[in-house]
């Protein structure tokens, strides 16, 4: 693949970390507001692939650090672990368990089982997707 | 109980562990797991004794009516006793003949599982419960029978079982929902105690079919008793057990469990009496052909699987009492017997029964033990095969109106075969000249002889005291017909005519021993045409249509051209949805242009516009981006009735598809036509049909509403019980997260699968 213009470059890297943090915005406030896992992923997705453009695969990869077909393990193993804790309380798989922490100085958390569960449908859509891209741009050179 | 199923599980999980960690004794370490379940369920046997039942059950699926839930009486504790108690010597037994091979860790896993399966299926109250440990078996006898799996013939005959029996699984699952659905319930405790008869039931017919076929192919009735002789390729210690206790009696047991509610009509008396003679024979009448010992004892196994599917189809007291018997006394004597078998191929190194001969001094313990459990085969007294076959042919006689004479006669006809059989494999190796062997023979150690010892000789004790073996057999028989005051074991039933028959027998199969080469030799010449037609043949048949039919939908259907597929995925919904509209009627389409305001109706004419162009257009490129247009529309759209996470999505899917259709665009061959006008006015009026169905579809739901929609629910819930406001993503991750667990992975197989076909076809363009 050809390597990208300059500015395209540039302008990639300082937007791959600000979509990324988009991404997990959109993860985060995903149960209240529009968003959740499945689009956070697409846009996470969508920022390395962006990178891939302005660069190339290889340097994609690079900054990657981890091969998207693990990502894929991962998140559906997160999701699938997220239905066990209902499980040992006697109720039904993937019941959603949660919980309120106090941290100081941010106020109250609330953790939740669904939010596993939606971070590894983030995961598994971010490792679909460039799977997918990554081998096909790969099979183009 | 739960826990007596599980702990077998998890101890074969471990297996090779523990057998890395106490080496050659491994087999004996392990052999003490069914010990202690042969004392716990041993422990059950006064309370049933008595008459009771004990059922235990702890909740799995309570929506569907599945529990763990299970039931000793007579029955399932005969089986789990020989299940148990048989298990303890395969396992001990297989860790000698088996020592040194590689995958010996492998193989208990196996045995292990599989007798965790077989307990589960005879002690299981509920039919769904049994059904799954059924096919457990049917798997785990898969692997155990392919276990030598670098020979193409143990592959083929582990193929040939689990096609025969899983496909018989099918027929099964099905009668056993008719079962639950014609009873009303999902317990076996239930429906035998059950007011009502199920004989005037509109669903007796087809669910009595549908069961039968299910146990007949387990339990290798003809027509399908072919798989069970070539299951011969396992390892000895396997066709032990699958023949003596488990597997093919697995069928069997469903027969007599289920023969007080489904038993006693003309239809089950008849099926169940004709097939059980036939299948008696047929095994007798190819087992005396047979050369190969492993072979003889499994065709003897056919004759003893039709002798008891007779005896349950009889449905007396006396031929419940036969059946409990006979289950008892075949099971000592063919796990004896394979054992002793595994034990001769193990001292000498052969396998046929005309090379064998002179093996008493060399081999004393197999050849007593062999006599022993080869005398209760025949039948003959003082063993309790003797009393059995007394039971069978008094049974037999008893049959009602023609079967009375058919039956005896068959069972006269095996009964001396069998006698023939058992001096076969019981006198033949060890008496006579001395023939040279692979191997010097000489005697097997103590754990391969522990077995057959033990079996053998209870199969003499209980011969001389048939009141030890009676509390059990009595238990077992009532469970198979009801309670009965004759119901007694006796070794001496005074000079009658079942004696008679016995001594009649016994002479005619002894001048059959005396003779064997030659009678073989002319049934080999009578029976060679028969073998072209044999059920065997007309499984191959199958099995090689099945892959012609295969290859044939995959030329036609799955070719590999997209458009193919589009098109006959699309008009097979089309054609499926416009019968039901046609069947069902419900097509009631009001429209109403009232309320769409301007800029709807030019979002709608951009989306149009943009599709006819991207169908006409001869610029790849323009496609492309009037794809987007109308992707962007869509989710414009979306927007404007307020489902924003639907727009993002969609507008997100558009930006990822044009990034692939990037990727792909460069690679595709330039725009050339590859179709005639013929086709593509094909194409025109399949893309209407199916256009036009779609809206038709979508018009219609939007006038029909049959339920309370459920999103009121969703609305009312999504804040105060799952926290969240957004209820698209309520649904996704909680409401309904089994379903997106479900999507998860078909998008991660998704993901694999794209990412296989590219990297091989960059391989194999390498290469």
């Amino acid at each position: 693949m050809m390597a990208g213009s300059l500015i395209l470059q540039t302008g990639t890297r300082l937007l791959l970390p600000l979509l990324l943090l988009f991404s997990v915005f959109l993860l985060l406030r995903g149960h209240d507001e529009p968003g959740g896992g499945f689009i956070a992923g697409l846009v996470a997705a969508m920022a390395f692939a962006l990178y891939m453009f302005a660069f190339d695969v290889y340097k994609a990869r690079a900054i990657l650090r981890i091969d998207p077909r693990n990502m894929l393990g991962i998140g559906l193993l997160l999701a699938t672990v997220s239905g066990v804790p209902a499980l040992l309380q006697g109720r039904a798989y993937l019941t959603s368990l949660w919980w309120d922490v106090e941290v100081p100085l941010f106020g109250e958390l609330k953790l939740s089982t669904p939010l596993v569960f939606d971070i590894g449908v983030y995961l598994v859509v971010i490792g679909t997707v460039l799977t997918i891209v990554l081998a096909l741009a790969e099979a183009e050179e | 109980m739960l826990f007596a199923i599980l702990s077998i599980f998890v101890v074969a999980a471990l297996a090779p562990v523990v057998h890395r960690a106490t080496g050659r004794h491994s087999g004996w370490v392990l052999a003490l797991l069914p010990a202690a379940l042969f004392v716990y369920f041993a422990s059950f046997v006064p309370t049933v004794a008595a008459g009771e039942t004990v059922r235990l059950a702890w909740q799995w699926m309570p929506g569907l009516d599945v529990q763990f839930s299970f039931l000793i009486d007579g029955l399932s504790l005969m089986f789990a006793l020989l299940i148990a108690g048989i298990g303890v010597f395969v396992v001990s037994y297989a860790g000698r003949y088996l020592e040194g091979h590689r995958d010996l860790g492998r193989f208990y896993v196996l045995i292990l599982s599989f007798m965790g399966s077989m307990l589960g299926l005879v002690l299981a109250d509920n039919i769904i419960l049994m059904f799954i440990f059924w096919e457990l078996t049917s798997i785990t006898s898969y692997l155990l029978i392919g276990f030598n799996h670098e020979q193409l013939k143990a592959r083929k005959a582990a193929l040939q079982g689990l096609i025969v029996t899983v496909g018989g699984g099918l027929a099964l699952l099905a009668g056993l929902v008719l079962l639950g659905v014609a009873s009303g319930s999902w317990e076996l405790s239930e429906i035998l105690a059950g007011e009502d008869s199920l004989h005037e039931h509109a669903l007796y017919l087809p669910l009595v079919i549908l069961i039968l076929l299910g146990t007949f192919t387990k339990s290798a009735q003809f027509p399908f008793h072919f798989w069970l002789p070539n299951a011969m390729a396992a390892p000895t210690p396997v066709s032990a057990y699958l023949h003596s206790a488990t597997m093919v009696k697995a069928g069997v047991y469903l027969m007599a469990r289920l023969n007080p509610e489904l038993g006693g009509t003309e239809l089950w008396t008849w099926t169940l009496g004709l097939f059980g003679a036939v299948t008696m024979f047929t095994g007798a009448w190819m087992a005396i052909q047979s050369t190969e010992i492993k072979k003889l004892l499994a065709y003897s196994t056919v004759m003893a699987l039709g002798t008891l599917t007779m005896l349950i189809g009889i449905d007396s007291p006396y031929a419940a009492m036969a059946g409990a018997t006979f289950l008892l006394a075949h099971s000592l004597y063919k796990g004896a017997l394979f054992m002793l078998a595994g034990s001769i191929d193990h001292g000498t190194g052969e396998k046929e029964v005309p090379n064998m001969g002179g093996l008493r001094r060399a081999m004393p313990l197999t050849a007593a033990f062999s006599v022993i459990a080869a005398l209760s085969l025949a039948g003959l007294p003082p063993l309790f095969g003797f009393v059995g076959k007394e039971l069978m042919l008094e049974a037999a006689l008893g049959a009602p109106d023609a079967l009375g004479v058919v039956l005896p006669l068959l069972a006269v006809a095996s009964a001396i075969l069998v006698v023939a059989v058992a001096a076969i494999v019981g006198l033949r190796p060890f008496f006579g000249a001395r023939p040279e062997y692979a191997r010097t023979p000489h005697e097997s150690p103590g754990a391969m002889l522990a077995g057959p010892a033990v079996l053998a000789t209870l199969g003499l004790i209980f011969g001389i005291f048939p009141a030890l073996a009676q509390p059990l057999v009595v238990a077992t028989a009532t469970s198979i017909h009801g309670a009965d005051p004759e119901m007694q074991l006796k070794l001496w039933h005074g000079i009658n005519l079942p004696l008679g028959l016995s001594l009649l027998s016994l002479a005619a199969g002894l001048v059959i021993y005396r003779f064997w080469d030659s009678v073989r030799a002319g049934i080999g010449r009578v029976m060679a045409p028969a073998f072209r037609v044999a059920p065997e043949r007309g499984y191959d048949r199958f099995m090689d249509g099945l892959v012609w039919f295969s290859a044939f939908q995959t030329r036609v259907l799955q070719n590999g051209y997209l458009r193919t597929y589009v098109m006959v995925t699309m008009l097979t919904t089309v054609a499926l949805v416009l019968a039901t509209f046609a069947t069902l009627g419900g097509l009631e389409i009001t429209v109403s242009f009232a309320d769409i305001l301007v800029h709807e109706w030019v979002i709608a004419a951009l989306v149009a516009l943009a599709a006819l162009f991207v169908a006409t257009t001869n610029s790849r490129l323009a496609a492309v981006a009037s794809l987007g247009i109308i992707g962007f529309g869509v989710s414009l759209i979306y927007v404007f009735f307020s489902a924003p996470d639907l727009g993002i999505t969609q507008v997100l899917v558009e930006t990822l598809t044009v990034i692939l259709l990037v990727l792909v665009l460069f690679r595709l061959p330039g725009f050339l036509k590859f179709s005639n006008p013929l086709t593509r006015v094909r194409d025109v009026i399949a893309s209407l049909v199916v256009g036009v169905t779609m809206t038709a579809v979508l018009m219609a739901t939007l006038g029909v509403q049959y339920f309370p929609a459920i999103s009121e629910y969703h609305i009312a819930e999504s804040e105060p019980s799952a926290y969240g406001r957004n209820i698209v993503n309520v649904i996704l991750v909680d409401f309904r997260a089994l379903d997106t667990l479900g999507e998860l992975f078909v998008l991660a197989l998704a993901a694999v699968g794209v990412y296989a076909m590219i990297k091989f076809r960059a391989e194999d363009r390498k290469s």
